[in-house]
């Protein structure tokens, strides 16, 4: 073999012997931190490192009057007290727009507040000492003066001439607004044997990682640089906003990322509290420490999915879907955060609904409002479970309606896996999907008329148990359409380079980051089939701007599409300049030479000729040998971005059954199914297990999660017993199939994975639900769907 | 999320610690398992002055059982009421009821003491002493006395001991022969604290209940032992009957609102837990069906 023909042309670089591709294998990280050998920032120490604690405003909206701080600063253990005036000598605020979300505004945003605070949780001042217990103790003796403001709590009356404007110098409390007509909707509406409408309620949640946000920044002023240590998904984001707005240029900003305990979208925007712990270090010239307690994770970590949304469908006799529409609303807190801007929820909620159907009519309105709550952005599978159950739940109703089984009315409606590429009712091009091979699949897993019959045999009994269907779309793989064409310098690149070593093994530098869902292991598998070389010989760094090359991260399912190809191009370079000096070594052609388990052998017979370490030894320390002229380059880098789409879309379909207790309102999930498309599985456990993961949070929201205001703006259940995290005693087994159609796009043709079962999980459980309760002709939009909220449409409370 | 500096002091015999008490009053907060106590603590909910630990009292630890009464020490885990032989013999609904309660690295750590003492009105063990008619013993600068567990828990985390009281013991008197238990609870995940919950001990003969005993938690501020289970002592347990029982449960109850149910859920919870607890002990099922509750 000695060129690589593309997978167009039959076998692909990876279809080599010993491939890692398609295998599940352990990942490499494995015993680090299955043996407690992880290093996350809660674990680095550094000399003279003082830890700061944020106190932060008791109210929802309110006047800095005064802040007493002189007790404080006198206690023992206290480095300084910093407020927000004081700070802004050393850091600029920030405003949390993009341009091609047209009309989106903000206000600008401080570090710590400077004279007024906009929700329960944002910090008034910092408490820096030489312990995090003296500066909790120093924190306790701040005497802050407020004068408490109206809060604008309610979204759905934000926009009210009667409600106070946050932000006088905005106009009004409306943030972003888009519309979209496409097709005739009216028309179509009124063509239609029937129009089904509901609104649909979702309940503000919030990522809750394992490992809360946290930072370690050193400025060192002798060489004027800063490095912040911090578990991030965009190690280059970070960089770059931390350079602008402490006026330093990039190369004087470090960002180093090692293990990450959980992101989920959490830890890819830039904090306010973060950005004032590297301003600390600056102004007092030492390393200073943050790490949230899990009270303030509660209070400041993003939340997501604040949403009401007005929903109809029209649909005839024969199960043709008509037309969508939609009103979306959805209360954002009171800054757009950055620099991704809390714009973009909304903004996919337009994007997705209806997008796995077939009709054209679609009419939608987004509205994104302020509030004085805390701070809504971007979560996992970023408006994805919004507008799969907004969708999947109208679709139901109209299968209600006219009474027609689900699975056959999305059979009826679903586009047809040879349609592509095709194009969304919201004008997103769709390359290659395959909801109806997707369908198929998880019907026959789930033996789908089987459980039917038993569904029927049981209702017979009073036991009430509900089938819920729900099909969806993913965005993976975004191009710089999602952030770079807004003025966001976020890249949607990603570079990887690969070098033999002296004992020929492999150093790889990648620029995506790992937060636990094998994006080491991924880009191993990859150099390691794409070079013929073990994973063992592969070393994979990754979280360190100095270190590695420049790219995007981990965010949006991005790392393996992405990431990976990017290092598969870079290992084919390398293969190449490896067989070319191979070839010289043994007089032979690198047409005849091909690398298998760690050595070059012969094509023909196989047979080994030279191994790798050889090889290596040859090149950088007997280069005398070598005939003139050869330079041998044993590293090589490519990036790699989409050019011709901007996102990749992959499908699939999800399943619930589960029982309610019509007596009490639980509801008890008894098995789910997921069958997705994500193009090339490059280790199918650990796409099983990120969508299985990404299947619990979606369940989450269904049942548990909410952040819980009261109408003052206060938070009440920012703790993990009140706030309800879905746990293993509660999750039902989730079986995982797969239909696979590679993106053509990449040679690798991976798609994401990272956010298909949080896309669909809510909309799966809520349709089982109204299943369930057919019987007792009750429908519930709303969630989570708490024993509450069932009782009361039951009738029973 | 850290504590206050607070004193430490480790008691070296329950007098010891009965005399730190007695010298830092309300300051003074007893150290047990340290499962509700040190989460207050780092949440700065209270800041004592003096923590005294009776972690290496071992004379707290431990089952006995003399006669006709069962005794437990303050200091027994959770995991050891899970455990026991003796308490599978003498007091199954204990064993059951442990088993709801948190997970198994709290129930590792939590003692029957600090539960009861700590007085959760969402807790199981308080309603189960009700259920067993228990004693709880107290020691304090007066000596020893002995508190019928109906006049010990007096409130929202109040109960009849002084600040220089430690509770160092339960009693219980062993169950009869022919007694049988129920117990269940409505929470929102395993290990949460109830919505309702319901520990009962009963007696039945020839399909009757000779004996009832009905503990309710998260009902009120503190277990209610129900006199509603009056109307179902030797009596036929008709629907009329049951209608009737708990009609008259709905009239003790005075629950509260929180983030899981509002109190007309938790009334109507408790109904539906004491129509399962009587159909399941009298395996009746068709009582629990025909829209009583």
């Amino acid at each position: 073999m000695t060129t690589d023909p593309g997978k167009r042309d039959g076998l692909s670089v990876l279809d080599r012997p010993n491939s890692y591709i398609g295998k599940t294998v352990p990942r490499p990280n494995l015993d680090r931190l299955m043996q407690g050998r992880g290093l996350y920032v809660s674990d680095i120490e550094l000399p003279r490192m003082a830890h700061v604690v944020f106190l932060r405003s008791p109210h929802a909206h309110a006047k800095i009057i005064s802040i007493e701080s002189s007790t404080a600063k006198r206690m023992p253990g206290v480095v300084a007290v910093v407020t927000g005036p004081e700070l802004a000598a050393i850091i600029t605020p920030w405003v949390g727009v993009l341009s091609h979300l047209k009309g989106l505004k903000s206000a600008p945003q401080s570090a710590i507040a400077t004279d007024r605070v906009c929700w329960q949780g944002e910090a008034v001042a910092a408490v820096v000492a030489n312990s995090r217990a003296a500066a909790e103790d120093a924190a306790e003796h701040i005497l802050v003066s407020y004068e408490e403001l109206d809060a604008v709590t309610d979204m759905s009356t934000a926009l009210d001439p009667a409600t106070p404007v946050i932000h006088a110098s905005l106009g009004d409390n409306l943030a972003f607004e888009r519309n979209h007509d496409a097709g005739t909707v009216d028309q179509a509406f009124a063509n239609s044997d029937e129009v089904v409408e509901a609104e649909f309620i979702f309940g503000r949640h919030t990522g809750v990682t394992l490992e809360p946000r946290s930072v370690v920044a050193d400025w060192n002023p002798a060489e004027a640089r800063l490095t912040i240590y911090q578990g991030t998904q965009a190690p280059h984001m970070v960089q770059n906003i931390a350079a602008l707005h402490l006026g330093l240029k990039e190369s004087q900003v470090r960002v180093v990322c090692k293990d990450v305990g959980g992101s989920f979208g959490i830890k890819v925007h830039i904090y306010a509290d973060e950005m004032a712990t590297y301003a600390l270090s600056k102004l007092l010239r030492r390393p200073v420490k943050f790490v949230a307690d899990r009270v303030e994770s509660f209070n400041t970590d993003i939340h997501a999915r604040d949403h009401r949304c007005k929903g109809k469908i029209g649909v005839n006799r024969d199960g043709t879907i008509t037309a969508f529409e939609i009103d979306d609303l959805t209360g954002i807190g009171p800054y757009s955060m950055y620099p991704r801007t809390s714009a973009i929820e909304a903004n996919q909620v337009v994007n997705l609904v209806g997008g796995p159907y077939v009709t054209k009519n679609y009419r939608a309105r987004a509205r994104v409002v302020f509030q004085n709550k805390n701070v809504m952005c971007q979560y996992r599978a970023v408006g994805h479970p919004i507008a799969c159950s907004v969708t999947e739940g109208l679709v139901d109703l109209a299968a209600m309606k006219i009474g027609m089984d689900p699975v056959e009315i999305r059979r009826r409606n679903l586009i047809a896996d040879d349609a592509y590429p095709c194009a969304s009712p919201s004008g997103l091009r769709f390359e290659q999907l395959s909801h109806h091979a997707a369908l198929a699949k998880l019907i026959n897993m789930m033996d789908y008329d089987a459980l039917r019959a038993k569904q029927a045999v049981l209702r017979a009994k009073n036991i009430h148990c509900g089938i819920g269907i729900a099909s969806f779309i993913e965005v993976t793989n975004p191009s710089a359409a999602f952030y770079g064409v807004g003025g966001a310098k976020i890249s949607s690149q990603d570079g990887v380079t690969v070098r033999l070593d002296a004992q020929g093994s492999v150093i790889c530098q990648t620029s995506i980051t790992e937060q636990g869902q094998g994006s080491e292991s991924l880009t191993a598998q990859i150099v390691g089939s794409v070079l013929g070389v073990s994973m063992d010989r592969v070393r994979v760094i990754l979280g360190d701007t100095d270190n590695t090359p420049y790219g995007g991260g981990t965010w949006a399912s991005r790392g393996a599409g992405i990431g990976g190809e990017a290092a598969l191009q870079a290992t084919k370079v390398l293969r190449k300049n490896i067989l070319d000096v191979a070839a010289t070594i043994l007089q032979s052609t690198p047409g005849e030479l091909d690398i298998v388990g760690n050595s070059i052998v012969n094509t023909s017979d196989g047979a080994p000729r030279i191994e790798l370490n050889e090889l290596a030894r040859i090149v950088y320390f007997r280069p005398d040998t070598l005939p003139p002229g050869i330079q041998p380059e044993l590293m090589a880098t490519r990036h790699f971005v989409p050019r011709e789409y901007p996102f990749a879309f992959t499908n699939g379909v999800q399943a619930s059954w589960l029982e309610v207790d019509t007596d009490t309102g639980f509801v008890k999930l008894l098995k789910h199914w997921v069958v997705e498309d994500c193009g090339t599985i490059i280790n199918p456990q650990l796409v099983d297990e990120q969508i299985r993961g990404g299947v619990v949070q979606g369940l989450g929201a269904a049942l548990f999660e909410k952040c819980v205001y009261d109408e003052r703006g206060q938070l009440t259940n920012a703790n993990m017993a009140d706030y309800l995290v879905p746990m293993s005693g509660e999750m039902p087994d989730i079986d995982i199939g797969h239909v696979v159609s590679p993106t053509l796009e990449t040679e690798l043709g991976a798609k994401g994975a990272g956010e298909a079962g949080t896309a669909g999980a809510a909309a799966a459980v809520a349709n089982a639900v109204n299943d369930a309760l057919q019987p007792f002709g009750a429908t519930i939009t709303e969630i989570p769907l708490t024993p509450q909220i069932i009782l009361t449409a039951l009738g029973r409370i | 999320m850290k504590a206050s500096a607070f004193a430490y002091a480790r008691a070296t015999s329950v007098k010891n610690a009965v005399e730190l008490l007695a010298a830092h009053g309300d300051g003074a907060k007893i150290l047990s398992g340290g499962q509700s106590l040190m989460p207050a603590m780092n949440l700065r909910l209270i800041s004592p002055e003096l923590i005294v630990d009776i972690g290496e009292l071992a004379e707290l630890r431990g089952i006995v059982v003399q006669g006709d009464i069962l005794t437990i020490g303050a200091l027994t885990r959770h995991v050891d009421l899970l455990k026991s032989p003796e308490i599978a013999i003498h007091a199954p609904l204990l064993a059951d009821a442990i088993a709801h309660v948190a997970h198994p690295a709290i129930r590792n750590r939590g003692t029957i003491g600090g539960s009861l003492a700590h007085a959760d009105p969402a807790s199981e063990l308080p309603a189960c002493m009700l259920a067993l008619e228990a004693t709880i013993v107290a020691r304090g600068p007066q000596g020893e006395r002995r508190i019928a567990a109906r006049d010990f828990f007096t409130g929202i985390y109040e109960t009849a001991l002084s600040s220089q009281e430690l509770l160092v013991a339960v009693e219980l008197p062993t169950a009869p022969h022919e007694s049988t238990h129920y117990f269940h609870e409505f929470a929102r995940r395993h290990g949460d604290y109830a919505i309702v919950g319901l520990a009962a001990q009963a007696v039945i003969r020839d399909g009757r209940f000779a004996d009832l005993r009905l503990g309710f938690f998260a009902v009120g501020d503190r277990p209610l032992l129900t006199a509603a289970a009056h109307k179902l002592i030797n009596v036929a347990i008709s629907p009329t009957a049951l209608s009737a029982a708990l009609s008259a449960l709905d009239g003790e109850l005075d629950p509260q609102g929180d983030q899981q149910a509002t109190p007309a859920m938790r009334r109507h919870l408790a109904r539906v837990l004491l129509a399962r607890c009587v159909s399941t002990l009298l395996s009746r099922p068709e009582l629990c069906v025909g829209g009583l509750v």
